[in-house]
């Protein structure tokens, strides 16, 4: 087989497409479109609607045998949702909205071009809350209401603690999804363990996590008898969630900035 | 006109030196990057595009640090190997999004000129998941040319590849080469190079081992044997004079090919000697042909240098 060692002569390049004066700051539409797509497709979607389905479901059935009821509404709104599915679904809005792309290398496609680093993340924060805040704050507020008709404002106190606590979640999580391939099993630990186990029997734990800053909210919500109470105080919860959410969402940037591709050499 | 300068890059990843103290200049044309699996191919090409730091050294496209520099990617269009791209969108989602993303004030005709360039339009509204291997390649290409980038960086491009959807992409490489765009591809098939890059570069071992044509590499490699095949009115009684100069270290009567093969140790010398150690022992010679001036040679060569 013989090189075709003399190339043809030279044909001048096309000139390149124009391009638009500047990328978008915060949200990029097709970032944006691209984690909507991949978190909204068929089986994440179905992982995304069972715990709302089943807190709903639990809702309707008590209000059915007992009535309305602010007791079960606070137990069940804070034991259920603010506990369990609000940081599950953070999970995995937080950790879906970039470790698969991650994993399966093809967040190549969206490095390889010239959108900042921080602009990525920003956009896939930003639909990580939306999503989080739609099935989890969305049915809190609905299952507040059906339980107890929102008396003594526990519904309304509850669906505001998990929407902000949706923004620290998925900030976080998202974090994970950047920097770990076990992001889904480290937000697991953090949910599972941290939150509900070492926050339950450690006193010190429980001021740390997200669940109570996002309690410290209810509580200013919600009237006085309501039975809902924080580790934290309204002020040091707002700081923390804060702090929380920008920190996270500033290392996951300067991470992904620094995103090497595993060597196959 | 495009330049990647690799400066005296190393990349190790812990105790593992992938690349070895590199530096080469990839200029406008078809490059091809050559080596065996694990030679570190893919770790340049990766530091070509922005995708890994050098652990010492530079890599710069035309005078800028490639490393966190986004702007870079205006100028550069990348065919990773791996497989993953979105398999959710459809071929002409998946190249409208990347043209989108590169800011292209039109991104749908961008889109769709890149995929008629790669012949895709007819498959443009299937999923990704539904497409062959050679089609999934043919779309990356696609997305890699959305922007009309004046560095076109693949790794491993032929992989999974059928003839056809071979020869289609090197036709449009050589397009691309012919243009003045800078074009590297990597590729452990010596074919595949031999037929496609007028100039070589061999990474052996993390180490940059030759560089060049392929021929002029091979003319370099004088202290290395050279086999011959030589048809002769007398094999042996010419076998028995090359054996007796110095520039042969081995001949071998094949009696098959009803010829001799000859390892010549001193180039030079033993195009010398042949003629006129023939003509003393009057015997013509009816053929003479290098019978290892393939890249797989080369190569080898090189590998086991």
């Amino acid at each position: 087989m013989s090189s075709t060692s003399t190339s043809p002569a030279p044909a001048p390049v096309p000139p390149a497409p124009a391009r638009a004066p500047r990328g978008p700051a915060v949200y990029h539409p097709t970032v944006g479109r691209l984690t909507l797509r991949a978190l909204l497709g068929r089986r994440r979607a179905l992982i995304l609607m069972a715990l709302p389905a089943l807190l709903l479901l639990i809702s309707v059935l008590i209000r059915t045998q007992t009535g309305a009821d602010d007791r079960a509404a606070a137990e069940i709104l804070g034991g259920f949702a603010l506990a369990a599915m609000v940081p599950l679904i953070g999970v995995v809005a937080g950790t879906g909205a970039i470790g698969p792309e991650i994993d399966d290398g093809s967040v190549v496609y969206l490095l390889s071009k010239p959108v900042k680093r921080h602009v990525i993340i920003t956009t896939k924060l930003l639909v990580a809350v939306g999503v989080t805040m739609l099935f989890t704050a969305l049915p809190t507020l609905v299952a507040g209401v059906i339980l107890g008709g929102n008396s003594q404002r526990i519904a309304v106190a509850y669906a505001a603690a998990a929407a902000v606590a949706s923004i620290a979640y998925s900030a976080v999580f998202l974090l994970m999804g950047t920097v770990s391939r076990n992001a889904v099993v480290l937000g697991l630990v953090y949910a599972l363990v941290w939150e509900a186990l070492f926050g339950s029997l450690v006193p010190g734990a429980r001021a740390l996590s997200i669940q109570q800053w996002g309690l410290s909210i209810a509580e200013r919500i919600a009237a006085p008898g309501a039975g809902i109470e924080s580790e934290v105080g309204l002020a040091a919860g707002i700081i923390l969630l804060t702090v929380a959410t920008v920190g996270a969402t500033w290392y996951a940037g300067r991470r992904l900035r620094a995103l090497t591709l595993a060597g196959e050499a | 006109m495009s330049l990647i300068q690799i400066k005296s890059a190393s990349r190790w990843f812990g105790n593992v030196v992938a690349v070895n103290d590199v530096s080469l200049d990839i200029g406008p044309g078809i490059t091809g990057l050559l080596g065996p699996n694990g030679a570190g191919k893919s770790t340049l090409i990766h530091m070509m595009s922005g995708f890994l730091a050098p652990s010492s050294g530079e890599v710069t496209l035309n005078g800028g640090v490639i490393w966190q520099n986004e702007a870079a990617y205006r100028e550069i269009g990348l065919v990773p190997e791996r497989e993953g791209m979105y398999d959710y969108l459809t071929g002409s989602e998946f190249v409208l999004a990347n043209a989108e993303l590169h800011g292209l004030a039109e991104p749908g005709a961008a889109a769709r000129a890149a995929l008629e360039t790669v012949e895709m339009t007819a498959a443009a509204d299937r999923r990704i998941a539904t497409y062959s291997k050679g089609m999934r390649q043919r779309v990356k290409m696609a997305s890699a040319l959305v922007h009309h980038p004046s560095v076109l960086l693949l790794d491993e491009p032929f992989n999974g590849m059928d003839p056809r959807q071979r020869m289609h992409l090197m036709d449009l490489l050589r397009k691309m080469g012919a243009q003045g765009r800078t074009v590297l591809f990597s590729s452990h098939i010596l074919e595949e190079v031999e037929q496609l890059a007028s100039h070589i570069e061999v990474i052996v071992a993390g180490r940059h081992a030759a560089s060049g044509d392929f021929r002029k590499i091979r003319r370099l490699m004088t202290d290395r044997p050279h086999q011959y095949l030589i048809r002769s009115s007398d094999d042996r009684a010419l076998a028995a004079a090359l054996i007796a100069d110095a520039s042969t270290s081995g001949i071998e009567i094949d009696r098959s090919e009803g010829a001799l093969r000859v390892q010549a140790v001193d180039f030079h010398r033993f195009a010398e000697q042949l003629p006129r150690l023939a003509r003393q022992h009057s015997i013509r010679l009816l053929a003479v042909s290098p019978s290892d001036e393939s890249l797989e040679s080369v190569f080898s060569y090189l590998v086991s240098a």
